[in-house]
């Protein structure tokens, strides 16, 4: 056995380690430039790709807003505004903690469930460096509160921005109608570059239907964010073309007299000047507060709106389908002229009811008079509204030509007024019950629908825009809210061309002559139905009262003994117009369970007219 | 024999230099010139990479002070004090990465902490050191070449620690300490064909290693394959700091004008991505500076790893040398895409302290050997 033991060789242990120590640097000289090439390669051969992700990274475009056009009344009273207001906004990604954040910040200003629960979807939908508006309308008190502890808040900011406002509030709401927020169902309907900066869109009425001419379009700001979005500086862009101003023939003062003159009473009044079709006034009670709308409305008030017997959302002068009643008998008795059917000289003797030919039931259709009226010819019949002369007329017409005529003149159309969602109302006929209702006309049905009852349904616009009609002798004119654009920068004004639908051709003109005399006699003559708003008038009127029976209450409705007996009490209804000769204005109103169109509706008419023929 | 006395201990001295205060005090110019210069660099790109903080530079500027003083203390301290000290030092670390296991501080979902009451300790940075001192001493117990036995127990002693160390997880660190252990058996002269067998039997045990590593290893692994896969996660840093480089150019975009780190599109960019900051705003230009910086300190060290004077010192001083250089390489090479994310810092440069110390004593020790030859004929 033996024992070999390695004599230390110092010398060759120091060349040894040389070698590999040679041998480390070799590779190590070749790894530092396998570094450098693919430095070089980053640097050099690939700077301008990654120079273009660099720029990428830091610059973005950001849309900016157009400033939304205003809108004025026809008289240059603001209708629609933008004021600057306080909005808390938020940067989800910068927000560690964003339940503890929102518990915070509750502490320093009222934040509601609901602006919460908006602000949650918004950031679903939204990149997650943007910021999402969580409060609108901060006032001085809770600015001053967040900006003491605006430290605490990373990724929370106060922003200055302009509000869409109302000052009119609800005077104007059915007509104007608000802006709101852009919801997801009307985010493939808009055109998604135009609106990149946009969060508000109109929602109804005319912010809606003209919502193209006020938006205006984008511009563009390229900026300088950092890895969080946040803006480190503005570098060149484009800047926005504000939306246009629009005028609306909407005169604020007449929307505020009716208003008034509805008291307390559900209602609804529209007036049309008949030579343009320009709809001065559209009026609703009760209404509501547009400005509620515009940042997102909280649901208990909206459940107030929505559950409100009263309705207030509800648009009556264009989706409120009321019979029109005794107003639609000038009208009918103008188709009995036009037809031959009748001459001035026509009469029945009224003794109170009507008794259909052949009617084995003997059915008796009344009148409101139960006395009657006696000998009764056209004139008489429009003037004290008699119901058997119309039984009677309607009978001689029957319902085809009845249909026909009310047809002409848009009755069962829609009016086509600039305002989305208008009702077409109902003009029956056989084909339409034997369409829509599988069943046959009955005669019975002919006769009330010559006092206006029955299937027969109007809406209050369309209303006021027949008698239009009427006051124009037959022309036709196209309800319009649109007055004039107005270009914010030059303030060159465009007016709008009003659009003649139709001139109905009557085989006698005279047949409107005396119509329109008889319903100036309905105001200004001893046994008028309105004979009490004539009296004291510096101007003549032509006017006739309605009265449209309520059948009775729906079955969902809720039992409250006092809105139960005003709910059935009649419709009061009232269209006229005037001058009698010079037609200025034409208007039709609705008093909901008013009762009598000459006591309750006249009145509100008249007052409408006074302020806008004698201002 | 007192070898502690530097006066005793260079009875004729005549080279140039060795006179000097600063020969006196153990410290090796060349050397502690290199360091300073690339801690100067630290700071600067700290300073923008930072956001312009003055409290990071004064916080850096501390650790480096105090990294430097341990480098100081260090080199007084004579290589044979070293040599005896070894095998209790290694004893210790293994004991504490054992107790690290056990009652550890786990941070960041690693166990790498011991809390010593007063101050919180990293047991794998102690192994940094304590393992190639470990295989040099028992390496140089023997002739050279070792034998393939003690090359087996050699390696053992090296894979205790760095399993120990891979299971807090630690993985740079671990890479770092093995790296250390089988450096110095490369440089003990152990034969090329045992190295490549060697080197052949880890990369066929590599697929069984990819089942131990932990998801987010995993993850830094396949994202380092394909970085693109993931560009918001896991793939962020590696494109962003590609990004970062390659928009530097040639003559970068200048001081304080890096828009990937000044504006946080790049992550971790005063810790382990500063190097794509640096890149960023000092070009290739200002790079290839820094590296030459880095390959002047490692030609330094080998420089005085190759003057050592027994067996020891020399195969401590080239392993740590060749450690720094895996250091910067590892570093960069993940920085620009050539590696998978580790999380390794780049040394010197980086903020942060723990590995800094660590980094200097071994810095020290190299200033320790060089310092303290004794003068043989020449």
């Amino acid at each position: 056995m033996s024992l070999r033991i390695a004599i230390k060789d110092h010398i060759r242990e120091t060349q040894l380690f040389n070698q590999r120590a040679v041998a480390f640097l070799v590779i190590s000289a070749l790894l530092m430039l396998f570094v450098v090439t693919r430095l070089f390669y980053l640097q050099v051969a690939s700077h301008e790709h990654f120079t273009t992700l660099s720029t990428k990274n830091r610059l973005r475009v950001v849309p900016v807003a157009p400033t939304r056009g205003l809108i004025y009344d026809r008289n240059g009273i603001v209708l629609a505004q933008n004021l600057p207001s306080f909005v808390l906004n938020v940067v989800p990604e910068q927000v560690e903690d964003m339940a503890a954040t929102l518990a915070q910040l509750r502490e320093l200003i009222y934040i509601s469930s609901n602006d919460v629960a908006v602000f949650e979807k918004i950031v679903k939908r939204s990149p997650s460096f943007s910021s999402v508006p969580l409060r609108f309308h901060l006032n001085d008190e809770e600015v001053a509160r967040f900006a003491v502890n605006r430290h605490r808040f990373s990724g929370v900011d106060i922003e200055a921005r302009l509000t869409r406002h109302y000052p009119l509030g609800e005077l104007a709401a059915h007509v104007v109608g608000y802006v709101g927020r852009i919801s997801e169902d009307e985010l493939p309907r808009i055109d998604t570059a135009n609106y990149g900066g946009t969060d508000h869109i109109g929602k109804t009425g005319v912010e809606k239907y003209y919502e193209n001419i006020l938006h205006g379009t984008v511009g563009h700001q390229e900026v300088e964010t950092n890895a969080q979005g946040r803006l480190i500086r503005r570098l060149k862009g484009s800047s926005p073309t504000p939306g246009q101003n629009i005028y609306l023939n909407i005169d604020a003062n007449l929307q505020r007299i009716a208003r008034k003159a509805f008291g307390e009473n559900n209602a609804s009044l529209v007036a049309i000047e008949p030579a343009t079709g320009a709809v001065l006034a559209l009026v609703n009670a009760p209404s509501f507060d547009p400005n509620l709308f515009v940042n997102g409305i909280d649901p208990k008030a909206y459940k107030a709106l929505t559950d409100s017997l009263d309705q207030p959302l509800f648009n009556r002068a264009l989706n409120g389908q009321y019979p029109p009643g005794s107003t639609i008998k000038p009208f009918l008795g103008l188709a009995g002229l036009e037809f031959g059917t009748i001459d001035h000289e026509t009469h029945v003797a009224c003794v109170g009811h009507y008794l259909l030919e052949g009617d084995r039931t003997r059915r008796k259709y009344r009148d409101w008079k139960k006395k009657g009226h006696g000998i009764t010819a056209l004139d008489k019949a429009i003037v004290q509204s008699c119901d058997v002369y119309f039984y009677d007329l309607a009978h001689k017409l029957g319902i085809g030509k009845m249909s026909e005529f009310l047809g002409l003149f848009g009755v069962g159309k829609k009016t086509g007024i600039d305002i989305h969602g208008e009702l077409s109302g109902l003009n029956p006929s056989r084909e339409w019950k034997r369409n829509n209702r599988g069943q046959v006309w009955y005669p019975g049905e002919t006769l009330i629908t010559g006092i206006g009852q029955g299937y027969l349904l109007t809406t209050p616009l369309q209303l006021a825009a027949i008698t239009a009609t009427m006051a124009n002798r037959g022309k036709q004119m196209q309800p319009a809210v649109l007055q004039a654009i107005q270009d914010p920068i030059t303030n060159a004004i465009d007016f709008i061309t009003p659009i003649k639908l139709n001139t109905i051709i009557f085989n006698n003109q005279d047949n409107v002559e005396s119509v329109i005399r008889s319903m100036k006699s309905v105001v200004h003559s001893l046994f008028g139905t309105a004979r009490r708003i004539g009296v004291d008038s510096p101007y003549k009127i032509a006017g006739k009262t309605g009265t449209a029976q309520v059948f009775g209450i729906k079955q969902d409705e809720e039992y409250d003994e006092t809105k139960i007996k005003k709910k059935l009490q009649d419709h009061a209804l009232f269209i006229g117009f005037a001058p009698v000769e010079n037609p200025q204005i034409a208007v039709a109103t609705v008093v909901e369970n008013g009762g009598h169109g000459g006591s309750v509706a006249a009145p509100i008419v008249r007052e409408v007219m006074d302020a806008f023929i004698l201002q | 024999m007192k070898f502690s006395d530097p006066i005793d201990f260079y009875p004729n001295v005549n080279q140039r230099g060795r006179n000097s205060l600063l020969y006196r005090f153990h410290v090796d110019l060349p050397l502690l010139i290199g360091l300073l210069l690339i801690s100067v660099t630290s700071l600067i790109i700290l300073y923008s990479a930072g956001d312009q903080d003055f409290e990071l530079i004064y916080r850096q500027g501390i650790r480096l002070g105090v990294a430097f003083i341990v480098m100081l203390v260090l080199a007084q301290i004579a290589p044979h004090h070293i040599q005896r000290w070894t095998p209790w030092l290694f004893a210790v670390g293994l004991i504490l990465l054992f107790s690290v296991l056990v009652f550890g501080q786990s941070g960041k979902g690693a166990q790498r902490w011991l809390d010593l009451g007063f101050f919180r300790f990293q047991p794998s940075e102690l192994m940094k050191l304590a393992v190639p001192m470990m295989i040099a001493w028992y390496l140089s117990d023997h002739a050279l070449p070792p034998k393939l036995s003690r090359i087996l127990i050699s390696l053992l002693m090296v894979f205790v620690p760095v399993l120990l160390i891979a299971r807090q997880p630690d993985l740079g660190t671990a890479l770092l300490v093995g790296c250390a252990g089988i450096f110095v058996i490369f440089l003990a002269g152990i034969k090329w064909r045992l190295i490549f067998l060697f080197s052949g039997i880890i990369a066929a045990c590599a697929p069984f290693l990819w089942f131990t590593l932990h998801d987010y290893q995993k993850a830094r692994v396949l994202t380092f394959i394909n970085p693109e896969n993931d560009p918001l996660g896991a793939g962020y840093h590696i494109i962003q700091s590609k990004i970062a480089i390659g928009s530097g150019g040639v003559y970068g975009k200048g001081w304080l004008n890096g828009t990937q780190s000044q504006l946080d599109f790049l992550p971790e960019r005063s810790t382990d991505f500063i190097f794509a900051a640096f890149a960023e705003e000092f070009g290739l230009v200002g790079v290839i500076l820094l590296l030459a910086m880095y390959f002047f300190v490692i030609l330094r060290g080998l420089y005085i790893s190759a003057h050592a004077q027994d067996t020891f010192t020399r195969l401590l001083g080239g392993s740590l040398t060749m450690t720094f250089f895996i250091y910067v390489f590892v570093n960069i090479g993940m920085v620009t895409g050539l590696l998978p994310v580790v999380g390794l810092p780049l040394p010197l440069v980086s903020y942060g302290g723990t590995s800094m110390v660590t980094l200097m004593a071994s810095f020290g020790m190299l200033m320790s050997i060089h310092t303290h030859r004794r003068l043989l004929s020449t």
